[in-house]
């Protein structure tokens, strides 16, 4: 069963775009790793943990994908998963720095023996442990879309509604991560991290092998995703986002149907901020900034949503441009970014991959036709969304 | 406790008793109460704002009434479920306007309706197998849609979708039919078809049928409800009501 | 905390109680010639007892200082008040050559000296040749009491209240008669009122009778208690058994008179945080609630109009200084027409291709922000400008035990009639009719006649004007800087969505009750943790009114 479920999601986009994933994977580490840094193929280190960000970002975008683009979604709040797995994550490096903190405190990380706190609060406990802090990275998140959107879907909020509401949510969650008796390290967060499952955080070969994992990961949850688009769940998806409650009156649980994506969806945030946080060496209450859940969602919008590899695409266009235009003229990036938005909602409302993928469609379309086929079966990607 | 309610309740499929709904001061529904039978095909008219619609919201669920009782197969209380538990227990609804679902196909419109578990993990794992298969094919003769099967719903011409909605009723397999105003907008030809397509379904299941057209109605030929104010103003044959000088000035007069 | 030790009673009974008796006498005396004989004839006299009283000063020990400085308030002339003014200040010194006592100032490495009794300048002298006459802080205490009394005698009524008020604030058992012969010459009701205050806390740590001291305390315990707390409770360790009970019944009924005013200040700031939260929002309602579109472009607007403000101001300032208390009366219609183009602009280059999606507007105003707020980042630099308060906004007043602020009063009145402004152009104006018309029913709007995209680019405009205006409010008590808006917009999105959408009389009730639940939250939960419960019981609500407080009923809903 689970089988064929996954068979399903392989078509040929999703394949090429897993293997171009899994070749990144192999080559880049090597790049990095295996030749000399005069090398003209020599990746620098800096240069994989920053393209090991984008992968996260990545991550993040097809997240919200799968939300937005399938089900009418759009959260607004989609960095507050994000950032509460990188916490997760970040408490477990915190825990891995024992006693070679500043301090020297075996059990306590630095900036409570600052704040002069005696205990570890109980939140902290088990998070010396690898297992834990990785559930703990798919369970908060997850658990934290599962209430609030039990509520939020039951009681009907909708559309703007519901994207003002998870603003207000990561608001609501910045202003408490500020906090110094949160026992988050407040304005400063979680930073000075020493190793990884006993691998320095630093090294080289930790950095090349992080980006690795990323990379399998976001092919990981790429082929997920799109076996749930492609199941009959994903078409009940569409179909909510289309016209709600005519599938209501079909006699489907549409809170159910949202809830499962909602909560699927915070889960992938959640990897993905666990997967950011080694890779840039810190974690602090400015990623709930609800600024950068929008920005979020512009990378969708920019690849195109509900097209899942348009997601991906977007993140990396857009933080790439982010990393070139910030370095040459920083002046200009909210320019930049503010016109992006503006733009593309004016110009590009499939997003660059779903403008691309309709225009094959109609060339394929067009030679048919020239060929002499019957021009019946228009072929429209399944899932593009109209 | 079936005892203690109306003598006609446990017979019927849909028992409205003393229903009444307001809108900010506007009484929309006012004390409305009528049966129906099992296997029954009633056509129910009215001028705008009788509370046609209005009447529908109720039974299916979107709306909650003031006060009344609203039953269904005897002893299952609707005005306690929601649209998704109503649903599943048997009405089907066509609304006024048709609304398919225009990303999908005509197949997956109709696959989406057919009558299976409707969980997220059931629908998560389903295979379409032989047997669903075949229904499918078998609704979309019968709606006159297997030519246009991979077609996305939003292609179709006006007509095509009113069919296709009432293809996606019938695989829900419902015991109660509610259909608003199938036949607006359509052509006479597609009126004709579409009032045995009606009947034919009729045959199966209870449908209700809110009309404008009194062409239509004399075709469908069954007994008529005219609605006015939010109340039932008469009941009857169609020869009947169009009769009544109550009717006649409400409605029909002008 | 070095001076916790002399407390003022202790001071009292440390005292030898005939000089005591002597001190006062004099005191007396002195008090009533100084107001009594002509002041001219006095001056020849004193002229000469004050050189000899201020150069006394110079010789004594810091423990005689206070009997020094007693004895130069008791001469009630006026003379003596910048000297015991230099005295706090350790501007006063002793020549060291003839022992004669100096005001200085400073000039270069040299001291300028003033002759204390004449105020003229008396030539330069080394700093060497100069002695620092002794001050610490009892000393510094002693000029503060002596100075007030002295005062209290001033012509100008300004001063006599400032002085009655040091007295209140600092009671001294020596003063008592002083201020009962002041209360008897007291014309000014507010002066007499806060003298009456003073006398009752002085008499509290005097040696008059009980019954005396219970009038005090019932005295105290009627005004709004704020001096007379501390008194009382000093006064409970020290005072008879006889005593204590009455002592103790003020400060209950003390407390409980003050924690009703807090209460009442807590209203207030919440009025103050509605009034706010209203000219933030109102404008979002318009654009929100009326057309259905999500500006989040909204809180740059706001900065927008505050920046106008500035600019204003500053031409102002340097071109007709005269005009500046009219400032933001030129800001307010120059701001609304400012943010007003901004607005149609965007609705006429962005906003008219995007009805119907009400997602991608926010996507696309989102952008807007971004834009609006870098050009003012380039424009005016990052930091904060400066917005002054005209006179008329700046300052205090205090109302029973409120203390209320002019800007803030004059913010909510603002929002107040902001508000009334637009309901009247919404149901009592042809535009408002067609703005209406138009949310209700767009096509059959335009089949009447109504050009419609004419009046959605109106009414947003008008939205983004009423933001520019509220921009000029805020500007009195925000930051002015590019950051201005977005702490703004979550909350705007909050109060409208909270009050119910398309309903103005929703923002206002949406407004005012978050500021109010705001501010009553803080005192327990601290201002930031107040903040997240306030968005966590939004939130909550959400889920029980989708549609808000106000919410429209029926088939409007669906539309």
């Amino acid at each position: 069963m689970i089988t064929s479920f996954l068979m399903k999601s392989l078509d040929r986009s999703i394949l090429v775009v897993v293997a171009i994933l899994l070749g990144l994977a192999i080559l880049v580490p090597a790049l990095n790793l295996l030749t000399a840094p005069d090398h003209p193929l020599h990746v620098p280190t800096y240069l994989v943990s920053l393209f090991g960000k984008y992968l996260t970002y990545a991550l993040l975008a097809l997240a919200l994908d799968l939300v937005w683009g399938f089900c009418g979604i759009l959260s607004l709040g989609h960095a507050a998963f994000f950032a509460l797995g990188g916490y997760a994550m970040g408490m477990y490096l915190m825990r891995q720095i024992g006693a070679r903190g500043s301090y020297g405190n075996p059990l306590l990380p630095d900036f409570m023996v600052f704040l002069n706190w005696k205990e570890l609060p109980w939140f902290w406990y088990g998070f010396d442990m690898f297992w834990f802090a990785a559930l703990m990275v798919v369970l908060v998140p997850g658990l934290l879309a599962f209430v609030f959107g039990w509520f939020a879907f039951r009681s009907r909020v909708n559309g703007v509604y519901l994207s003002i509401i998870t603003q207000a949510m990561t608001y609501a969650l910045l202003l408490a991560f500020f906090r110094n008796d949160m026992g988050f390290g407040g304005n400063n967060g979680l930073t000075d991290f020493k190793d990884i499952l006993g691998f320095n955080i630093q090294a080289d070969g930790t950095r090349a092998t992080l980006f690795a994992v990323s990379a399998l990961i976001l092919a990981l949850c790429l082929i997920l995703t799109s076996a749930i688009v492609r199941s009959k769940y994903g078409k009940v998806l569409v179909a909510v986002r289309d016209a709600e409650s005519r599938t209501r009156f079909l006699g489907y649980r549409v809170e159910h149907i949202k809830l499962f994506a909602f909560t699927v969806s915070a889960m992938m945030a959640g990897i993905a901020g666990a997967l950011y946080v080694p890779q840039v060496g810190i974690i602090n209450p400015g990623e709930f900034e609800p600024g950068n859940s929008i920005e979020v969602v512009i990378w969708t919008a920019v690849g195109g949503r509900g097209t899942l590899i348009g997601p991906i695409v977007g993140a990396i266009l857009v933080n790439g441009g982010k990393s070139i235009f910030t370095a040459a003229f920083p002046e200009f990036w909210l320019f930049a970014l503010g016109g992006l938005f503006v733009l593309v909602t004016l110009f590009l409302p499939k997003g660059v991959v779903g403008t691309a993928s309709a225009y094959f469609a109609r060339r394929r379309a067009e030679r048919r036709a020239q060929t002499g086929e019957t021009p019946d079966n228009l072929a429209v990607e399944p899932i593009a969304a109209e | 406790m079936n005892q203690t309610i109306g003598q006609t309740k446990p017979t019927s499929l849909l028992y409205l008793d003393g229903v009444s709904v307001s809108f900010d001061g506007f009484k929309a529904l006012n004390a409305l109460s009528f049966v129906i039978e099992p296997g029954e095909l009633r056509a129910i008219i009215g001028p705008n704002g009788a509370g046609k619609t209005t009447m529908m919201d109720i039974i299916t669920g979107k709306t909650r009434p003031d006060e009344g009782q609203v039953f269904f197969k005897g002893g299952i209380d609707l005005t306690k479920k929601d649209e998704a538990e109503i649903a599943s227990l048997g009405i089907g609804r066509k609304f006024q306007k048709p609304t398919v679902f225009e990303s999908h196909t005509v197949w997956d419109n109709i696959e989406l309706a057919l009558n299976r578990r409707r969980g997220v993990f059931a629908t998560l794992f389903y295979q379409l197998t032989a047997a669903d298969k075949a229904r499918i094919e078998e609704i979309l003769a019968t709606v006159r849609l297997s030519a246009r099967r991979d077609d996305l719903a939003a292609n179709l011409s006006h007509g095509q979708k009113q069919w296709l909605e009432i293809g996606m009723l019938l695989a829900q397999e419902p015991e109660l039919l509610l259909v608003d105003e199938p036949v607006a907008g359509m052509t006479d030809a597609e009126t004709a078809e579409t009032a045995v397509l009606l009947k034919e379904i009729a045959k199966t299941r209870s449908v209700v049928v809110v009309e404008h057209d009194m062409g239509f109605i004399r075709e469908l030929g069954v007994k008529v409800t005219c609605l006015a104010e939010g109340a039932v103003l008469a009941e009857g044959s169609i020869d009947f009501v169009s009769s009544d000088p109550k009717v006649i000035e409400n409605y029909l007069g002008r | 905390m070095k001076s916790s030790t002399e407390t003022p009673v202790a001071h009292a009974t440390r005292q030898d109680p005939s000089e005591r008796v002597m001190y006062r006498i004099l005191q007396i005396l002195f008090v009533a010639l100084c107001l009594l004989i002509s002041t001219h004839v006095v001056g020849l006299r004193a002229a000469d007892d004050l050189g000899a009283l201020v150069d006394q000063l110079g010789a004594a020990k810091l423990s005689e200082m206070d009997e020094r400085i007693s004895a130069l308030a008791k001469t009630g002339d006026a003379k003596v008040i910048p000297v015991l003014e230099a005295l706090g200040e350790g501007e006063l010194y002793q020549r060291k050559s003839d022992g004669k006592v100096f005001l200085v100032k400073a000039q270069g490495a040299d001291l300028l000296l003033v002759d204390p009794v004449t105020g003229t300048e008396a030539g330069q002298a080394p700093k060497a040749a100069m002695q620092k006459v002794k001050v610490n802080n009892a000393v510094r205490r002693a000029v503060r009491s002596a100075l007030g009394g002295l005062t209290l005698f001033s012509d100008d009524a300004g001063a006599r209240l400032k002085a009655a008020q040091s007295m209140l604030q600092t009671p001294n058992a020596d003063a008592l008669e002083a201020i009962e012969t002041a209360i008897a010459a007291e014309k000014d009701a507010t002066v007499r009122r806060v003298l009456d205050e003073a006398r009752a806390v002085t008499l509290l740590l005097s040696e008059r009778g009980d019954d005396e001291k219970r009038q005090a305390i019932t005295l105290l315990a009627e005004g709004n208690g704020r001096n007379g707390l501390a008194v009382l409770t000093s006064a409970l360790a020290t005072a008879d058994a006889s005593l204590k009970p009455d002592i103790e019944a003020a400060i209950a009924r003390i407390e409980q008179t003050q924690a009703l005013w807090s209460a009442g200040q807590n209203v207030w700031y919440g009025l103050s945080l509605g009034s706010v939260l209203l000219l933030a929002a109102i404008g979002l309602a318009i654009t929100f609630g009326v057309m259905g579109i999500i500006n989040m472009a909204h809180g740059e607007m706001v900065m927008l109009g505050a920046y106008t403000t500035f600019m204003v101001q500053e031409v102002v300032r340097n071109s007709y200084p005269a005009l500046f208390d009219w400032s933001l009366a030129i800001a307010l219609p120059l701001a609304f027409l400012v943010t007003g183009a901004v607005g149609f602009a965007i609705e006429r280059g962005v906003i008219r291709f995007l009805y119907g999606r009400p997602l991608e507007t926010l996507l696309a105003t989102w952008g807007l922000s971004l834009i609006l707020q870098q050009s003012v980042r380039s424009i005016f630099g990052p930091t904060n400008r400066e917005v002054g308060n005209p006179s008329w906004m700046s300052g205090a007043f205090d109302l029973g035990g409120l203390t209320i602020t002019w800007n803030r009063l004059w913010i909510i009145v603002f929002a107040l009639a902001v508000f009334a402004a637009l309901l009247f152009l919404l149901k009592r104006t042809s535009m408002g009719l067609r703005m209406r018309a138009v949310t209700q029913n767009r096509r059959m709007a335009s089949s009447m006649g109504i050009r419609t995209p004419w009046v959605d680019a109106l009414t947003f405009a008008l939205g983004s004007g009423i933001a520019g205006m509220a921009g000029v409010a805020l500007s009195q008590i925000d930051n002015v800087s590019p950051n201005l808006g977005q702490g703004y917009i979550i909350d705007s999105f909050m109060v409208v969505v909270f009050g119910g959408v398309g309903n103005l009389w929703g923002t206002l009730v949406g407004a005012f009750s978050l500021g109010i639940l705001n501010k009553f939250l803080e005192p327990y939960a601290g201002a930031v943790l107040g903040k997240i419960l306030v968005l966590v019981l939004i939130i909550l609500f959400i889920q029980k009114k989708p549609r808000g407080l106000f919410a429209l009923k029926g088939r409007a809903v669906e539309a």
